[in-house]
């Protein structure tokens, strides 16, 4: 069981209150892109062991989008950020950091 | 002429609390920019109170704001009140970018009336929310979910609560406030 707090409300609640989007920061590979981009963009997610950003949904509360930093494996909830950001921010980094040294997700470490 | 009934048309149980439904109640929808000083005057004046922080419900008798997330409030009034106080918003956010809406009939809206204790458990019993006394306090606002559906729930003084959730769902909050509140049931934890 996740433990999240929504950085728009301030509310924190079990993870039932929320409903996963997936997996954080995709960048949109459109009309126009290559076939490689478009395949990648909609099927070639990130499934790690440890370290990963997702994004989340308060559905049962203010109903908006957030980010999550979380480990898959201990199920820790190293922070949550606002949606309107494409790379977690430095306290989060940070935060990472201090309980997993060296981590790295996508460009980010 | 039809006549005008709530969900419930005031339904009530009586267990180790009571549950009741509050018949017609007045609810305006209002969207926008928060931060606006336009808004925020049309929703006092519609609200008949200040408008409340994050989290938080203002009220003042039959009326008050409720904070729903940073684009939206909830205005509680009485029910014969809504057309005119909704007309009062929509004159004086002409030209500004807003919603508001009459939600009156959409919505239902419970009473849980009791020990306090007792009051804070049957909502606890439901919802994913710590409902101690030092974490949920008169004045604060919580949308959450009641079992399977989504609800709004604040405390107006101390061994009151109310609840709103959909109108489609009346029936199963309803249920869910009178089973969890079922005489002989009491957990005490919060005594
Ligand atoms: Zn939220």
């Amino acid at each position: 069981m996740l433990i999240l707090t929504c950085p728009v409300c301030g509310v924190t609640a079990e993870e039932t209150e929320f409903h996963g989007g997936g997996e954080a920061h995709l960048k949109r590979f459109g009309p126009g892109s290559s076939e490689g981009d478009f395949h990648d963009y909609l099927f070639s997610k990130e499934n790690p062991k440890g370290v990963h950003l997702e994004r989340w949904r308060h559905n049962n509360g203010c109903g908006k989008w957030f980010h999550a930093a979380r480990d898959t494996v201990t199920l820790e909830v190293y922070g949550t950020y606002p949606a309107q950001t494409s790379e977690p921010p430095q306290d989060i980094k940070d935060a990472i950091s201090a309980k997993r040294p060296g981590w790295t997700w996508r460009d980010f470490s | 002429m039809s006549n005008t009934v709530s969900a419930l048309n005031g339904a009530s149980a009586s267990g180790y609390v009571q549950v009741h439904e509050m018949g017609l109640q007045g609810m305006i929808t209002l969207r926008g920019d928060l931060s606006a000083k336009k808004l925020v005057d049309a929703a006092k004046t519609a609200g008949g109170t200040n408008v409340p922080g994050r989290g938080h419900i203002a009220l003042s008798g039959a009326h008050g704001i409720a904070w729903m997330s940073p684009d939206e409030l909830l205005i509680l009034t009485p029910y014969d009140e809504v057309d005119a106080r909704l007309e009062g918003i929509t004159s004086k956010l002409a030209g500004t970018h807003h919603l508001a809406v009459n939600v009156s009939d959409a919505r239902a809206m419970f009473a849980v009336s009791g020990d306090d204790a007792l009051v804070r458990e049957t909502l606890a019993k439901l919802c994913p929310v710590d409902m101690s006394a030092a974490a949920f306090a008169p004045g604060q606002f919580r949308r959450t979910r009641m079992a399977q559906v989504p609800a709004a729930i604040w405390l107006p003084e101390t061994g009151e609560a109310r609840v709103i959730c959909f109108r489609s769902v009346a029936q199963y909050v309803f249920d869910l406030l009178k089973g969890a509140s079922l005489a002989g049931s009491e957990v005490g934890y919060f005594r």
